[in-house]
């Protein structure tokens, strides 16, 4: 019984560690299996094309025949150097990204501290506010193109019993800008509402308790308490929106139906998404699509790198 | 229990592993079965339904192409039970045809049947030909069925035939009657045509009576470059010369084009629109203009468009001088599968016979000059536009359409001459001059590779 008890504890041991082994290789290989989907899916569908963009934009290359690539050198970069549709492009691309960034966010902004608020049917106002966020590029489009239809568009109709002129939205440089931001403003306001909600609900309540003792009123809560506990988020949304300016494409394109992608007869709200959807898909020179496309990327890279120092002095500051 | 409950576990991932790869397998074996069947069952068509696999054609086309909806995928199923046919549809072909090409360069992804625009034929033709079969020779095609001119513009220069016409778009004058008849214009379809025959000045000097007592809110013509679209239309040589070079900027017919339709938006006689855009829509339904030239396929979007409220307002005239536009082809992908089957399909669909019924039921116009002669064609009235006889009208367009050049970018310089250039002119009010330099500076950017 003795003998066979201590066997028995032997082979127990030696399955215990087999089992520990065992144990110990999944905590360490799993995770790796778990993420590798990603990778896998980011190799093939993101670094893939990012990379043979690049190797594209370094050729003359026609859709026509894709496989026939006439190596070009920097050729297709330094002719967007003096490419006057590509400067107009980036211009429209920069206004239209201001005039609808910033009203975006500090309209979401109000939003959000509004339904911090107790109110009632919270729910239902967090619901809504996300809806336009919810509907289709293309769907809304289609409507603000009716809205802002220039003879029977309801924006002037308004206007009209309002005493003032029609305006043709889509054929002015301003009012076509205009018109194409407030599709932005519409559709993503409400979805950064929510993101500044989710981080305000996330601040102590003792600092608006305290502050209340302090005697200070809501805008001044507003002011110093809300604001800089969002500083982070803020700066997040700031930089998602940029990525979304810079790349914006359905809106401007759908607001010009008829015409494809040349953004206006005067290519007043042609974008550098709608410019390299131009030369590539309408124009079929994917060299050249290419080259905007890795310009469009590494405008993305500075931002971004002037994003980091923006919170780094921030950071700075605080502490 | 616990290790029990995982055994049952994995043994019930097994079994679902096992049913899904025998599904794939399946899924191959079915593949395998439906190739064999290509190969042993195209020259016989009668399998008798029951028993043998259907082989499936798909068709790639863009828009409402008509092919379905005029029945003739039924048709041709119910002649040929062994096959099913079943389309694909893009809507705008902006994004069509980028995407056929791409499948084009790829060999994958395409349909077995797929349609081409005109506008797009002589780049398809000149660049995808090897990619595409010869048509030319299948089976129950006859050549002598096309218009000539037709059957060039998809002709390789060592006679590969890669497209075969379905319709083509020959132009009249739409004409609303009441704003006419208000303006002190005739309105008898013979006399309208007369006002303007044999020369487009004819239709501005027509526009400018029609301005002087029209009604309010009514302007003579949609947009400036729907009548550039109409005359440059009309002439043998556009945007490239006989050798293939672009020439668009010193064709005395394009600029001639450019001027007479520039003075219709200088002269105030433009609504200011722009074609397919929901503003234009909005013009047919409210009668912003009297006059507009319609390919024969625009008919019925004119029909949906004006609708109820514009019955017994509208008809069509002939058009100052013959013209075309728009029309399409359908080519073979030699990657296909089913190739053989495909073409004689892609026969069928473009015969005389189906041509008509397409003109029929959906207003295509045949590019087959046999079907004219048929009554579908010839005894063809449109009760919309006032029992216009369409059939004649458009015949007679058709056959007076001179053998245009086409080149690969015509669509790009269209496109840039109407939808940057003409459209500065008719909506921004520039100077014709300024349009054109606009446009001319688009087109080289687009042009240089």
């Amino acid at each position: 019984m003795g003998a066979a008890g201590a066997r028995d504890h032997r082979a127990e041991a030696r399955r215990r560690a087999r089992r520990s082994r065992r144990y110990r290789r999944d905590v360490r290989w799993s995770p790796y299996a778990f993420v590798a989907p990603f990778f896998l899916f980011f190799a093939a569908f993101g670094l893939f094309p990012l990379l043979y963009t690049g190797w594209a934009s370094l050729h003359q290359v026609e859709l026509t025949a894709p496989n026939e690539m006439h190596w070009v050198g920097l050729r297709n970069f330094s002719r967007l150097m003096s490419d006057e549709f590509f400067w107009n492009a980036l211009r429209n691309t920069f206004t239209i990204g201001i005039i609808s960034t910033v009203p975006q966010l500090l309209m979401a902004l109000g939003v959000a501290h509004l339904l911090h608020f107790k109110l009632r049917g919270s729910m239902f106002f967090r619901v809504a506010v996300l809806t336009p966020y919810a509907t289709s590029v293309a769907a809304a489009t289609l409507v603000f193109v009716l809205l802002f239809g220039r003879d029977y568009g309801m924006v002037n109709w308004a206007l009209g019993q309002l005493g003032l002129g029609p305006v043709d939205w889509q054929n002015g440089t301003w009012t076509s800008q205009f018109a194409v931001s407030t599709i932005v403003v519409w559709r993503w306001t409400g979805y950064n509402a929510l993101i500044y909600l989710a981080a305000m609900q996330a601040i102590a309540p003792d600092l608006y308790e305290s502050a209340a003792l302090d005697g200070a009123s809501r805008w001044q809560q507003f002011r110093h308490v809300t604001v800089p506990s969002l500083r982070p988020t803020i700066l997040f949304t700031c930089v998602v929106s940029t990525i979304g300016a810079t790349q914006l494409f359905g809106e401007p394109l759908l607001f010009n139906g008829g015409a494809g992608a040349t953004g206006g007869s005067d290519h007043q709200f042609q974008t550098l998404g709608l410019y390299l959807y131009e030369q590539g898909w309408v124009n079929l020179h994917l060299g050249r699509a290419s080259a905007i496309a890795w310009t469009m990327f590494l405008i993305l890279l500075l931002i971004g790198a002037a994003n980091w120092l923006i919170s780094r002095a921030l950071r700075k500051e605080t502490t | 229990m616990r290790t029990r409950t995982n055994a049952t576990r994995r043994v019930a991932a097994l079994a679902v592993v096992a049913a899904l790869g025998a599904g794939l397998l399946a899924g191959c074996a079915d593949d395998g079965d439906s190739k064999d069947s290509t190969s042993s069952g195209s020259s016989s068509s009668s399998g008798g339904g029951g028993g043998g696999a259907r082989t499936t054609l798909t068709v790639g086309v863009f828009g409402a192409f008509g092919l379905k909806e005029a029945g003739l995928y039924d048709a041709y199923m119910k002649l040929h039970p062994d096959i099913e046919i079943k389309q694909t549809s893009i809507e705008r072909n902006e994004n069509y045809y980028p995407q056929l090409l791409t499948h084009l360069g790829s060999g994958s992804g395409l349909a077995d049947v797929q349609a081409v625009e005109v506008n797009n034929i002589a780049e398809v033709t000149a660049t995808q030909a090897g990619r595409l079969e010869d048509l030319g020779k299948v089976r129950g095609v006859d050549k002598d069925a096309f218009l000539p001119w037709k059957w060039g513009q998809a002709t390789t220069k060592d006679g590969k035939t890669v497209g075969l016409g379905t319709d083509i778009g020959p132009q009249g004058i739409c004409y609303r009657k009441d704003l006419f008849a208000a303006a002190g214009l005739p309105t008898d379809r013979e006399a309208v045509g007369k006002l303007w025959a044999g020369d487009w000045q004819k239709y501005l000097a027509a526009g400018e009576r029609f301005k002087a007592k029209a009604p309010k809110g009514a302007a003579f013509v949609d947009s400036a470059s729907g009548v550039m679209a109409a005359i440059t239309g009309g002439s043998a040589t556009r945007y490239y010369d006989g050798d293939g070079k672009v020439v668009y900027k010193s064709n005395p017919a394009v600029k001639d084009a450019w001027d007479t339709a520039a003075s219709f938006a200088t002269h105030g006689l433009t609504a200011k629109l722009q074609q397919f855009q929901p503003s234009w829509d909005q013009g047919f339904a409210n009668g912003t203009f009297a006059t507009v030239s319609c390919p024969a396929w625009m008919l019925g979007y004119i029909q949906d468009k004006a609708g109820e409220a514009g019955k017994g307002k509208w008809d069509v005239a002939a058009a100052p001088k013959p013209s075309n536009w728009g029309g399409s082809f359908l080519v073979v992908p030699s990657a296909g599968k089913h190739r053989a089957q495909a073409a004689e399909l892609a026969a069928w669909l473009t015969a005389p016979a189906q041509q008509a019924t397409l003109f029929e039921k959906r207003g295509s116009f045949p590019s087959a000059r046999a079907a004219y002669a048929l009554p579908a064609v010839s005894g063809a009235q449109h009760a919309y536009f006032g029992g216009a006889p369409i059939g004649q009208i458009f015949a007679k367009a058709a056959e007076g359409t001179p053998v245009q050049i086409l080149g690969p970018k015509d669509l790009i310089i269209a496109q840039n001459l109407a939808d940057v250039g003409m459209l500065q002119v008719d909506q921004k009010g520039r100077s014709p001059q300024s349009g054109w330099e606009a446009a001319v500076k688009a087109i080289d950017n687009a042009l240089d590779q």
